[in-house]
């Protein structure tokens, strides 16, 4: 049922095997995820969408190890995290992860430069030349010239950046956006994504959880979920006009994953995901 | 930038940007541990200069000296005679006996008070007129403020001169010396020639000639004996009470200050055999001493408990405020957790702040305690010491209390649930 094998020239980042998550509402368990595999390459772009309730807001606490699954196994890096400590989680979290949120999340108390910094903080070693990579961000970001300010005194799109800043410092594995654009206007909402497109073609790993039909297109690929099951897997905008030619050589289609009434839908080449729901397939169709 | 520096600094140095940011809630919070901080070293310092002024009182009587004083005893019936000799009090025998037969006594010297008018032209006033010989100025310290005190020459030779304490001099002679003038003490006249220094405690508003501690002249004993006998007459509401004390007091010197005490249980137990009547007291300022300090001690834990108290509400204040500030920050701490912080450092991060604030108010409280003396002693004129051990220990448990009162605060931060925490609006 798994297809986990990595794909030649493909290399994992995220792989999640048979991940249930088990939450409890009062006395009834509530499976959020329920026995989830798929596995996020290298350098994809991801769109995680779905209604509220479907599990992505899980999803994405399990893939930002925030989160632990009640059951199966989840790896980074080929790491596994659903074992670690506390510490080591956290730790891990610092160097291998970069966090998005919706509400820019920047501490008031410190200025541009030290929120860029801020996941550095907390690692035991910091790593060379650490400050430089901060002012290349802040610049690559279009802040270099406010290095200085206080959150307070930034717009909300130029919060979002400082926010994106900080989540490249340590160069994650994984980058995770939590409805980066929800709380923009669709201009600076815009240029965020374009900021996204840039990294993608940097060869950053995204994941964006959006559910905003229009954001979500954009990516390369789109995971809908729904109810702790993926309903369908497809491709975005990016994925179709040949953004990423390394990603074009190896498709074969993503019809393979929309295959009708089959209990697994497995998405061969890059668009690689392994689904299986016990209870039902993920049905047809990648658009609502 | 944040590279350098070792991570405690850092710790410290994000709290105090984080408490800034609510500057007015932070320094309220400091308020209760500045209060008592304040307090516990202005209270100490007033104790400890009041325990060391009484203190002092009690060495002025002579640290190796034991004090034996008549004392009238209780009236018993018979009150209507018209005339009568009330006699009681210490003997010449009871001098002879210790002088002579006490081991461990240097000297001791005997008191005769007489009950006399002073008088320089219009001044009038009523000191304690003491008829002691000249030693009297040596076992009870006594300190010189012009002239000279009684020789063994005035003694031998019954000379009429008296020696003023510096209370009295000033009240007959406001605006000129003492010396060598003649002073008229109940019917007859004396040279003047010394002035004693002041023993009016320091701070007393009023040089008062008739006090207790400031009224007195003294005379060579000799001079007393021959003048004014033992007898002490008082015309007392239409009635003469005559009082027949033989002497009003024995200063006793001991050798060391070992000696004290056995002298001084030797003389209550000497005395208490030779009197039937409980006519005298035993004073041993090295007893009061004892006392003074037992005293001392009692306040000091009083003082302490307050200071306990007060430091306890600052703390629970503090706690108060970080509870608040946990929940408030619970985002923060989820945003935190998000990007790598263990629980240790979100442990740190609260335990630092609650550090800072509690340090805070122990710093501006022991500035503020160490101004709170300088003013009593400029305006209410009563001497305080500040020990140094004070401030330091203030500030100690100042930031102990920070560390106790923001352990529980900073425990429930560090144990939010991440995915909780950064869901937390």
């Amino acid at each position: 049922m798994n297809d986990t094998a990595p794909q030649p020239g493909k290399e994992p980042v995220a792989e999640l095997n048979d991940v249930t998550r088990t939450y409890k509402m009062g006395d009834e368990l509530v499976n959020a995820l329920s026995s989830f595999s798929f596995t996020f390459h290298r350098g994809e772009y991801w769109a995680i969408m779905g209604s509220s309730g479907s599990g992505k807001s899980t999803l994405l606490n399990l893939l930002g190890c925030i989160d632990r699954p009640t059951s199966g196994s989840y790896k980074i890096r080929g790491r596994e995290v659903a074992s670690m400590d506390d510490d080591t989680l956290s730790t891990f979290r610092g160097k291998e992860l970069g966090f998005i949120f919706q509400s820019y999340n920047l501490l008031p108390q410190l200025d541009v430069l030290e929120n860029i910094l801020m996941p550095v903080m907390y690692q035991d070693e910091v790593p060379e030349g650490i400050e430089d990579r901060a002012l290349h961000l802040a610049e690559r970001v279009g802040l270099g010239g406010r290095l200085h300010h206080r959150p307070t005194q930034l717009s909300g799109g130029q919060q979002q950046r400082v926010a994106i800043a900080r989540s490249l410092i340590n160069d994650p594995a994984l980058l995770l956006a939590d409805e980066a654009t929800g709380n923009l206007d669709s201009r600076t909402a815009d240029e965020i994504l374009e900021l996204f497109d840039e990294l993608h073609d940097e060869g950053t790993t995204i994941l964006l959880v959006t559910h905003e039909q229009e954001v979500g297109e954009r990516a390369e690929n789109i995971l809908r979920l729904k109810d702790g099951l993926v309903e369908s897997v497809h491709r975005g905008r990016r994925g179709q006009s040949g953004a990423t030619e390394l990603f074009e050589a190896s498709t074969p289609s993503t019809a393979a994953a929309t295959r009708p009434g089959a209990g697994s839908a497995s998405v061969s080449g890059s668009v690689s995901g392994s689904v299986s729901g016990p209870s039902s397939g993920p049905s047809t169709g990648g658009k609502a | 930038m944040a590279k350098r520096q070792s991570s405690f600094f850092r710790a410290v140095r994000l709290g105090v940007s984080s408490l800034l940011l609510h500057k007015l809630r932070s320094f309220l919070t400091t308020l209760g541990v500045l209060f008592g901080v304040a307090s516990v070293i202005a209270m100490l310092a007033v104790g400890e200069g009041a325990s060391a002024e009484a203190q002092e009182q009690i060495r002025k009587l002579g640290s190796r000296n034991v004090i034996l004083r008549s004392v009238k005893p209780q009236e018993q019936g018979d009150t209507d005679s018209e005339m009568r000799v009330l006699s009681y009090g210490l003997t010449r025998d009871d001098f002879d006996r210790i002088s002579e037969t006490f081991p461990g006594v240097k000297r001791a010297v005997p008191m005769l008070q007489t009950p006399a008018e002073v008088r320089f032209s219009d001044n009038v006033c009523r000191p304690r007129v003491l008829c002691t010989p000249p030693s009297y100025k040596d076992v009870t310290q006594r300190e010189l403020f012009s002239g000279r005190f009684l020789s063994a020459q005035d003694e031998a030779s019954r000379g009429l001169v008296c020696v003023l304490s510096y209370e009295v001099a000033r009240f007959l002679f406001p605006f000129e010396t003492a010396l060598e003038k003649r002073v008229k003490v109940g019917e007859h006249y004396f040279e003047c020639i010394g002035v004693l220094g002041s023993r009016t405690p320091v701070g007393s508003v009023m040089l008062d000639p008739s006090s207790e501690a400031g009224g007195e002249v003294f005379m060579p004993i000799s001079t007393g004996r021959a003048f004014y006998g033992e007898r002490q007459t008082q015309i007392r509401s239409g009635s003469m009470d005559i009082q027949e004390v033989q002497l009003h007091e024995i200063v006793v010197e001991a050798k060391r200050d070992n000696d004290v005490l056995t002298v001084a249980q030797a003389c209550r137990a000497m005395l208490s055999r030779e009197h039937s009547d409980k006519d005298y007291e035993v004073i041993v300022p090295q007893e009061l001493l004892q006392q003074a300090k037992e005293t001392k001690r009692i306040f000091n834990v009083v003082l302490g408990s307050i200071a306990g108290i007060s430091l306890l509400v600052g703390g629970i204040g503090i706690m108060n405020v970080m509870l608040a500030t946990v929940t408030e920050r619970t985002r923060e701490i989820g945003i935190r957790r998000a990007l790598g912080a263990k629980r240790k450092h979100i442990v740190t991060q609260f335990l630092v702040e609650t550090m800072v604030l509690s340090g805070a108010g122990g710093l501006l409280g022991v500035g503020i305690g160490l101004l709170i003396p300088w003013i009593v002693e400029r305006t209410a004129e009563l001497e305080t010491i500040v020990t140094p051990a004070a401030p330091i220990l203030a500030f100690a448990i100042s930031v102990l209390v920070g560390i106790v009162f923001g352990l529980y605060p900073a425990w429930r931060a560090a144990n939010m649930d991440p995915v909780e925490a950064l869901r937390h609006e």
